[in-house]
């Protein structure tokens, strides 16, 4: 059954805060090297099982493995993207970008210089000396892709990376977020409330419900996943799929 | 904090702290500390005598007129400024300046110009509360909400209404924010002024204590003052949070 | 227009005319024989500066300030942060502290004189007394209000608690401690000069209780202006370099 590698696994993982119950005996599968979304409206705990799997906040009951170890904290084989970015404003982009591997204890020069060429993967070259006031939140945010891209993990976590940005730099991202998924061997985790997005980028949707917390389906677009960037908003069967899904959530909706 | 599982309330270290307090009291571990329990017995006796009567009276006279003042004054002048360049322009430095410089300084002064009574003490506190409630009430004109303004217009409302139905509330929390501040100090300006003047009051009886070594009285009429200071400023920020539940999306 | 840039210069000095100006007809009304004009006032300031008075006096006058001050810095920080960052902490101490703040600390001078003396360990608790709870309530606020997404940005890319304190929350909180510290020194010279007046009257509290008691209110007027003059220069300096040092970070964090 296994042909499939696993990167992150989830089993049976419970979490409450206080009397909520934010996951209730949730289990998912993440393969090796592919993106999954996991999709769901707001309160389904799609921030909290990512947090969970990044080591930040501890399952009350279940387990979490990433490459078949179980996860116990953070770890220097999962990365985390935030939605507000978390930069140090008093800090140039250079550091900002550097931090992951200044916190375990690269050597300044080595550093740097691991930061400056994902500065330029990310196209801010010219910005290394510019302080996050200065960037639009576009920018910002790519300052928080590199830096988790410089610490050269296998599992990178975003959650909900590109909602506090203007909607034509989210589309730019989404565009870009496919290409690095190509040419990085890494496995992705993503949080979104968007159905397009979600489609749009990911190798599989799961589908999240609250109350309890649940994953009510796992969708994995295949038709168009090879076309262009900017074939697929208008493949049918990528619109099918967005119509589906979106059926399926809006009684959700508050 | 949590002590198994209770969440204990915020304040409630000050019980230990008074426990604490009973304890060197009670095994006489410095003359200066007489037991918490003594001071209120004290408490108890002096709280009804004549003197403290008045001292209390004479404290509370100052304070509210000097408060009164302050923002009978403050809060025109601030409103005044926040809606006209020209004078807040003026006025504006003088009203920072004053607001962090050592106001104590100018207590001789007012001593040799109004003499060594009520007067003085009167004024000295509402030199203490005037600033910040100038500035307060300056800052919540100013921060009204663009299109609030532009709503009125649009409505039509006479500049009347348009005060009192919009911009009134809109500036209130604000204001009401300053006039607290004011009278926390107001409070310590009353006592500045008493300690400087010290011939009425409590600035009086601390002397008269001091003087005497009388420790016991001292604290009482020290733990007096400082609680009316303390309700005074938890009722009005009470007042505060009722009237601001609809700051946060002026 | 000439006249249009340098509007706000000119109209400082417009005001600064009016309020002198006021003094100086005040004094000479005179609104009561004990106050002096502005010009007379002005003279007992330049000669008290010029005989070398005033620097003698605040070298006195000064120095339980500075040292108040330094101590309230470096112990109020130390407290602010152990209360923002142990919950225990927190609740064991800081009700003293929010009880401070809005208690008239001032009625505890006799007190202290009571059990310290006259001398200068007197005023140095005095100033500290005075300016220890604000910077101790704005270390421990801006530790704890710290954005959660950094902290925990820290810790995701695996740094100790140590760094998280060290390169997280104490660069986050500093705009917000050194504002703390500003009102603290403000505070310390309300104690100081408290001190002066009402503990013994050295250095420039010497001044105006000596010349008031002989009547030469000019120089007393002139010792008080000069106290306030002074408050307000330096703390308008600290003023310049919290903008200049947190110049980035006032627009906000870098985080929507």
């Amino acid at each position: 059954m296994n042909d499939i590698d696993y990167a992150v696994t989830v089993s049976n993982v419970y979490k409450n805060y206080g009397d909520v119950e934010a996951l209730m005996d949730l289990s998912l599968d993440f393969p090796r090297g592919q993106l999954t979304s996991l999709l769901g409206p707001s309160g389904c705990g799609k921030t909290t099982l990512l947090k969970i799997i990044a080591g930040l906040l501890p399952a009350d009951r279940g387990e979490v493995t990433v490459n078949g170890q179980p996860v116990t904290g953070p770890g220097s084989d999962r990365a985390f993207v935030f939605q507000d970015f978390a930069l140090l404003p008093w800090a140039s982009v250079l550091r900002n970008v550097a931090f992951g591997l200044e916190l375990r204890g690269v050597a300044k020069s080595e550093r740097e210089a691991i930061a400056e060429k994902y500065i330029g993967d990310v196209g801010l070259t010219g910005f290394e000396n510019s302080y996050p006031h200065e960037l639009s939140g576009g920018m910002r945010q790519r300052v928080g892709l590199a830096r988790a891209l410089s610490v050269d993990a296998q599992v990178l976590l975003m959650d909900e990376p590109f909602s506090a940005v203007d909607e034509q730099t989210r589309r730019k991202f989404q565009e870009d977020l496919l290409n690095l998924v190509k040419n990085e061997s890494k496995t992705f985790i993503f949080v979104t409330h968007s159905i397009e997005e979600a489609v749009y980028v990911s190798d599989q949707v799961a589908i999240l419900l609250p109350r309890p917390s649940r994953v009510s389906e796992i969708i994995k677009p295949e038709g168009f996943r090879h076309k262009d960037a900017n074939s697929i908003r208008r493949d049918p069967e990528y619109l099918d799929i967005v119509d589906r899904i979106w059926a399926s959530l809006r009684t959700y909706v508050e | 904090m949590k002590i198994f599982g209770y969440q204990l309330p915020a304040m409630s270290s000050l019980i230990l702290w008074g426990i604490l307090w009973e304890i060197v009291g009670q095994f006489e571990l410095t003359f200066f500390l007489p037991p918490l329990s003594a001071i209120f017995t004290t408490l108890m006796e002096i709280g009804t005598t004549k003197v403290f009567l008045k001292a209390l009276a004479d404290t509370g006279y100052a304070f509210f007129v000097g408060t009164f003042c302050a923002i009978a004054i403050g809060i025109p002048v601030g409103i005044l400024m926040g809606k006209n360049r020209l004078i807040d322009e003026l006025l504006l430095p003088w009203v920072n300046m004053f607001l962090s410089a050592p106001l104590t300084a100018l207590v001789p002064v007012l001593m040799v110009l109004f003499g060594f009574g009520m007067k003085s003490i009167i004024i000295t506190t509402t030199l203490f509360a005037i600033w910040i409630i100038v500035l307060n009430s300056r800052a919540g004109v100013m921060q009204i909400n663009r299109s609030l303004i532009e709503m009125a217009h649009s409505f039509g409302a006479s500049p009347k209404d348009a005060f009192l139905k919009i911009y009134f509330w809109a500036a209130l929390p604000e204001i009401l924010g300053g006039v607290r501040i004011g009278f926390i100090r107001a409070v310590k300006g009353v006592i500045i002024g008493q300690l400087l003047i010290s011939i009425v009051g409590f600035g009086a009886l601390f002397e008269l204590y001091s003087s005497n070594f009388l420790m016991k009285h001292f604290w009482a009429v020290l733990i007096v003052l400082f609680t009316i200071a303390f309700t005074i400023a938890e009722f009005l920020a009470h007042l505060e949070r009722k009237v601001a539940y609809y700051a946060a999306r002026r | 227009m000439v006249v249009m840039r340098y509007r706000s210069l000119l109209l400082k000095f417009l005001s600064a005319i009016i309020v002198f100006g006021s003094w100086e007809i005040a004094g000479r009304v005179p609104v009561s024989f004990a106050f002096p004009t502005f010009i007379e006032s002005m003279a007992a300031f330049w000669v008290l500066l010029v005989e070398g008075t005033m620097f003698v006096a605040y070298a006195e006058t000064l120095r339980p300030l500075v040292v108040g001050v330094l101590i309230s810095a470096v112990l109020g920080i130390g407290i602010g942060m152990a209360i923002g960052l142990s919950r225990k902490f927190d609740w064991f101490v800081s009700p003293i502290f929010i009880v401070m703040q809005t208690a008239p600390l001032a009625a505890l001078i006799p007190l202290l004189v009571m059990v310290y003396g006259i001398g200068l360990t007197s005023k140095v608790f005095v100033v500290c007394i005075m300016a220890m709870p604000v910077i101790v309530l704005n270390t421990s606020g801006a530790v704890r209000n710290t954005p959660e997404s950094m902290i925990e940005m820290g810790q995701a890319f695996l740094g100790t608690k140590w760094d998280v304190i060290v390169k997280i929350i104490l660069p986050a909180a500093s705009p917000i401690i050194f504002a703390g510290l500003r009102l603290g020194v403000s505070a310390g010279f309300i104690g100081a000069i408290l001190a002066e007046l009402k503990i013994t009257p050295t250095g420039v509290g010497d001044i105006i209780t000596y010349s008031r008691s002989i009547a030469d209110y000019p120089s007393m007027y002139a010792a008080i202006f000069s106290i306030i003059l002074l408050a307000v220069i330096f703390l308008n300096i600290l003023e310049r370099i919290e903008n200049f040092l947190f110049k980035g970070t006032r627009q906000g964090y870098a985080t929507e």
